[in-house]
């Protein structure tokens, strides 16, 4: 357990990300992840999971990783989305895919529906501690894990964790953002799906 | 009802190169021969990761199927339906139909009344498989949804909880 963290600004964070992205990487985006991606731009390798079922993210991510093992992928989840699928970081380590890249984005609270606290956020716990993510990836086995607290290091530190051998687990404290949404599709789901894998073969 | 042999060389024929997983007595069984005929399982936590991880690798070029027991089909509801019905990915599955055979390990085994009304919910077309001699049901109806490019399901009789 670790203090609350104070956070980045989400938007930033995942600008840096798309700025350092190589044409050829999968991203997976979920939730406000989502939402915050979209406005930066459209890569016909990205898979904006919306509509998702919550927390399945990172699953998706690791069929992809092993269907594509000549990419990298990287699957931009929320803490909340974590929590609903821990399990998933096991079944990850069990296979072990060495170009899957898990950003876990953690503001401590479910954003999209207002801003309640998770159950594993320092507000939404008795003790007013914070789950240690980190540790629970190094216990389900992540070989790289990483941490940022602010901008300034991630800009510095990313290019390691998307270099690092996987599977990959990378937190970074971010700040809610005040009255955020939840993310709209951006069109028909069966033709993106029909789009992505075209892209898959073609990109 | 049906060998490990005989599923994977169904498995093999249709072209399916992972059997995502979360084993049951009778399902966990075909396990060594699924293996054997080099097919990739994948065992994952809990059911409603196997929809998810399915759909990554059928989005990835691969041809899973998911292996499940009815029990894991009550825990799969979302992600399945975001699976099947959001993105239409045309993921096939083999439910274990637990206590239908026998119920001397449960009696009463409220799966019996709830499994294949959650499959009608679901809106998946299934058959249901209750005699050694319907394998070639199981193969035709495997068959059939991957040449249509649809979701589809055996339902596997078993005995044993």
């Amino acid at each position: 357990m670790s203090a609350a963290p104070v956070g980045m600004p989400l938007r930033e964070a995942l600008a840096t990300l798309r700025a350092e992205r190589s044409d050829g990487d999968v991203v997976v985006s979920a939730m406000g992840a989502a939402r915050e991606w979209m406005t930066l731009g459209t890569h016909p390798l990205d898979w904006v999971f919306v509509p998702s079922s919550m927390g399945q993210a990172t699953s998706l991510g690791l069929g992809l990783a092993l269907a594509q093992p000549q990419r990298r992928v990287i699957v931009l989840n929320g803490d909340g989305s974590t929590l609903m699928n821990l399990g998933s970081l096991v079944t990850i380590t069990a296979e072990q895919p060495a170009n899957l890249v898990i950003v876990t984005l953690d503001n401590g609270v479910y954003e999209i529906t207002g801003a309640q606290p998770t159950p594993g956020g320092a507000t939404g716990r008795k003790a007013g501690d914070r789950v240690d993510y980190l540790g629970v990836a190094r216990a389900c086995g992540f070989s790289s894990v990483f941490h940022f607290t602010a901008l300034a290091e991630w800009k510095v530190g990313l290019r390691g964790v998307l270099d690092a051998t996987g599977p990959t687990f990378a937190l970074l404290d971010v700040a809610p953002v005040p009255g955020a949404r939840g993310p709209r599709s951006p069109g028909p789901t069966g033709e993106r799906a029909r789009a992505f894998m075209a892209a898959l073969k073609r990109e | 009802m049906f060998s490990g042999e005989q599923v994977a060389s169904l498995f093999a024929r249709c072209g399916i190169t992972h059997v995502v997983t979360v084993p049951d007595s009778t399902l966990g069984a075909w396990e060594p021969a699924i293996q054997a005929a080099g097919i990739r399982l994948m065992r994952v936590c809990r059911e409603g990761e196997a929809w998810a991880v399915a759909g990554g690798l059928y989005l990835g070029g691969a041809k899973p199927v998911v292996v499940i027991q009815c029990t894991g089909l009550f825990e799969s509801g979302d992600s399945l339906r975001n699976i099947l019905h959001d993105w239409k990915l045309p993921i096939f599955s083999v439910i274990g139909y637990r206590s239908y055979l026998n119920q001397e390990t449960l009696p009463g085994d409220t799966t019996l009344v709830f499994t294949e009304p959650t499959l009608e919910a679901w809106q998946i077309d299934y058959r249901l498989l209750t005699e050694p001699g319907q394998f070639e049901d199981f193969a035709q109806h495997l068959e059939r949804c991957m040449a249509e490019g649809k979701a589809g399901a055996v339902l596997l009789a078993e005995g044993k909880a």
